[in-house]
């Protein structure tokens, strides 16, 4: 019987509806749509109206390719199985104002010449996307040209060796004022890859194990990054060619490679890197051409290259870190130097304060001779803590020949900064 | 033999050097922990102890002995009993309280305050780096008649161990830096017990630097099993070679 009244009701109401749009009446119904096991999902997508609800119910969908071009609101109750065979992209959204909240999409479509993702979105200003789990996507959400996007608490999982088997998790191309927000992303390409993406926001995500960077973006300025987590990644974090980016309490660990990097740097300007911590990466920092950047109350631990500050880098400020455990806390390539490392705390440091004012009366220099034997020569590493070695770096700290006789710590303070904040 | 290696024991804690010895780590290793709440900067700070004053007071204080008991041997000698017991006795007794020393002096504070698996694999090294020197000292002892003589050659040993060896591989890194030198390298380090020892404690802590293209070769060459079964043996090696040749030496010596 109810199936009967349904048709009756959309007999009587579609024609209703659609005279009226043809009037150009505005039309301010918006329906809920529920979905189930057995329908067709996309056929609903169709019959919406612009600003509908559609529940899904929890069951396993293979609804193809999706493509949303009205403002539209998906929900998924439970956590319904949206499967893209392999084949397809599941959503592709073309509109305004649409949301996509709580799916469970797994194994998008491979393609490297469509870059075929889970969630892909192009010119859809105000979008959404919310709690879903993407598992085994190959670009996992995928934003182009679209204006406040958000991104929130998603989880995105992949399965990958090599490089050219995966997208990446969370991918943004020329955007603005985008919000990416506790998202936890895993074996992806790129963690997060963000080119032209302006006056966006990026924060408390948490990126590991993924096979090339953790995050990694290009072009895109006045952008914040707040309390994100980069972990395992198979080359930490590179952050290139971009202006005025802020990078607050963010953390990265255990970056282990060659040329894996906690943070590489190449051609940053005007930017702020505070409160941040780089824990056991093979290299901490790597800067290259970076020009007049702020590094404040930062912690380098058990890294064993805390900063490479190569002599392209020009006007930048080191102040207040603290650099405990590092094997070398600073090396370089050049005698040149144009940055200031003034009022940092350097564990290596022997020297005393006499008058108490908390900084150290004479200077340290954190460049190792033997870093830069060991960048000449890598074997030469089998070498370090031996005590010919400390002999060697002693008579260079009294009488610098080979390394920059510059660059040193006019004033290092006597006391971690992070002791302080503990004692206050 | 075990009534002589009791003797020698009965003798060494007479002379009381071994416990000043123990006194002397335990105070520092404890000093050490006192003053730095980190254990990766103390097993730091150990690590000089480890390859300086181990191998300084092994082989020192070896050589000393052997020729103030060298009227106990001569004494032992003349009743019906091998000369390579003797010997073997000596060894043992001099090497077991000094590895204890060190045992009780670095291990027991850093069982107190926890070391990990450096503190574990420092007091392996610790041991075997003691028993290498004993074992050095007792072939530069036989080698002369002559105390001074014997502690030069000693000194001398040391020295070149710990620095002047190094110097050596430190030329060839230099000058044949165009070369692939992974795999000469690692024979150089494993012809050094000090650098050997270097080496394992320095993949438990710079593990993070390491990770360079050379690093890499040599972290997956000395954590896996085989690299640390490698490790021993060569330290083993280091340990009867050097005993071996003693025996030899002093088995046809005219004392």
């Amino acid at each position: 019987m109810s199936k009967w009244k349904k048709y009756i009701i959309k007999l009587f109401l579609y024609p209703l509806f659609f005279t009226g749009l043809c009037f150009g009446m505005p039309s301010t119904v918006s329906r809920t749509i529920w979905v189930k096991s057995g329908d067709s999902l996309k056929e609903k997508i169709e019959q919406a109206e612009p600003g509908d609800t559609i529940i899904v119910r929890k069951a396993h969908y293979r609804p193809g390719n999706m493509i949303i071009q009205k403002p539209i609101v998906l929900k998924g109750l439970d956590y319904p199985v949206l499967d893209g065979e392999f084949r397809y992209e599941v959503f592709t959204i073309a509109s305004l104002d649409v949301v996509i909240e709580g799916f469970h999409i797994i194994n998008s479509g491979r393609s490297s010449m469509q870059d075929m993702a889970a969630i892909k979105c192009l010119d859809a200003h105000n979008v959404i996307l919310r709690n879903n789990i993407l598992e085994n996507t190959f670009f996992g959400i995928h934003i182009s040209n679209t204006n406040n996007a958000r991104v929130e608490c998603n989880t995105l999982r992949s399965k990958s060796t090599y490089e050219y088997e995966h997208g990446n998790g969370i991918h943004l191309w020329k955007c603005k004022d985008a919000d990416i927000t506790g998202n936890n992303i895993h074996g992806h390409r790129d963690g997060t890859y963000i080119e032209f993406v302006t006056h966006s926001s990026i924060s408390e995500n948490i990126s590991r194990g993924n096979i090339r960077y953790g995050l990694h973006f290009m072009f895109s300025h006045d952008d914040t990054y707040r309390h994100n987590v980069f972990k395992n990644n198979g080359a930490g974090v590179a952050v290139m060619y971009t202006a005025n980016v802020t990078m607050l309490y963010n953390s990265f660990e255990n970056n282990w490679g060659s040329s894996a990097y906690g943070m590489l740097l190449k051609d940053i300007r005007d930017s702020h890197v505070r409160y941040n911590e780089f824990i056991a990466n093979t290299t901490g920092i790597y800067m290259e051409g970076t020009s007049r950047t702020i590094f404040e109350h930062n912690i380098f631990r058990e890294n064993g290259y805390a900063v490479k500050l190569m002599a392209s880098c020009d006007g930048n400020n080191f102040q207040n870190n603290s650099f405990v455990l590092n094997t070398f806390d600073v090396s370089t390539n050049g005698l040149a130097v144009f940055n200031k490392i003034d009022g940092n705390h350097w564990d290596k440091y022997q020297g005393y304060d006499l008058n108490q004012d908390g900084y150290g009366d004479i200077a340290y220099r954190p460049v190792s001779l033997y870093s830069m034997i060991v960048e000449q020569v890598p074997p030469a590493v089998m070498l370090w803590r031996s005590f010919l070695v400390f002999l060697l770096d002693r008579a260079e700290k009294v009488l610098p020949v080979v390394t920059p006789e510059n660059l040193k710590d006019n004033k290092p303070l006597m006391k971690s900064h992070d002791f302080y904040l503990q004692s206050e | 033999m075990s009534r002589i290696i009791k003797y020698i024991f009965y003798d060494l804690l007479r002379t009381r050097f071994i416990l000043l010895y123990l006194v002397f780590l335990l105070i520092s290793t404890l000093a050490m922990f006192q003053l730095d709440s980190d254990p990766g900067k103390v097993t730091m700070s150990l690590l000089n102890i480890l390859l300086m004053i181990v191998p300084l007071v092994s082989i020192i204080f070896t050589t000393i002995h052997f020729y103030n008991s060298y009227e106990f041997m001569e004494l032992m000698l003349a009743q019906p009993v091998n000369r390579k017991t003797v010997l073997i006795a000596q060894y043992i007794g001099v090497s077991v309280a000094l590895a204890i020393a060190f045992l009780i002096g670095v291990g027991g504070p850093l069982l107190i305050f926890g070391g990990g698996a450096a503190g574990t694999s420092m007091i392996l090294s610790g041991i075997m780096l003691t028993l290498v020197f004993v074992s050095l000292a007792f072939l530069a002892s036989v080698l002369t008649s002559d105390k001074a003589k014997a502690i030069g050659g000693a000194l001398l040993l040391w020295f070149y161990f710990s620095l002047i060896y190094d110097a050596f591989i430190l030329w060839v890194v230099y000058n044949f830096g165009d070369y692939p030198l992974e795999k000469p390298i690692l024979v150089l380090i494993s012809l050094n017990p000090v650098d050997l020892a270097r080496v394992m404690m320095l993949m438990k802590m710079d593990i993070s630097a390491l990770m360079g293209y050379t690093g890499a070769f040599y972290r997956q060459f000395f954590s896996s099993s085989s690299g640390i079964l490698f490790s021993v043996v060569v330290l083993v090696f280091w340990i009867v070679i050097p005993f071996y040749c003693t025996l030899k030496v002093f088995v046809k010596k005219d004392i």
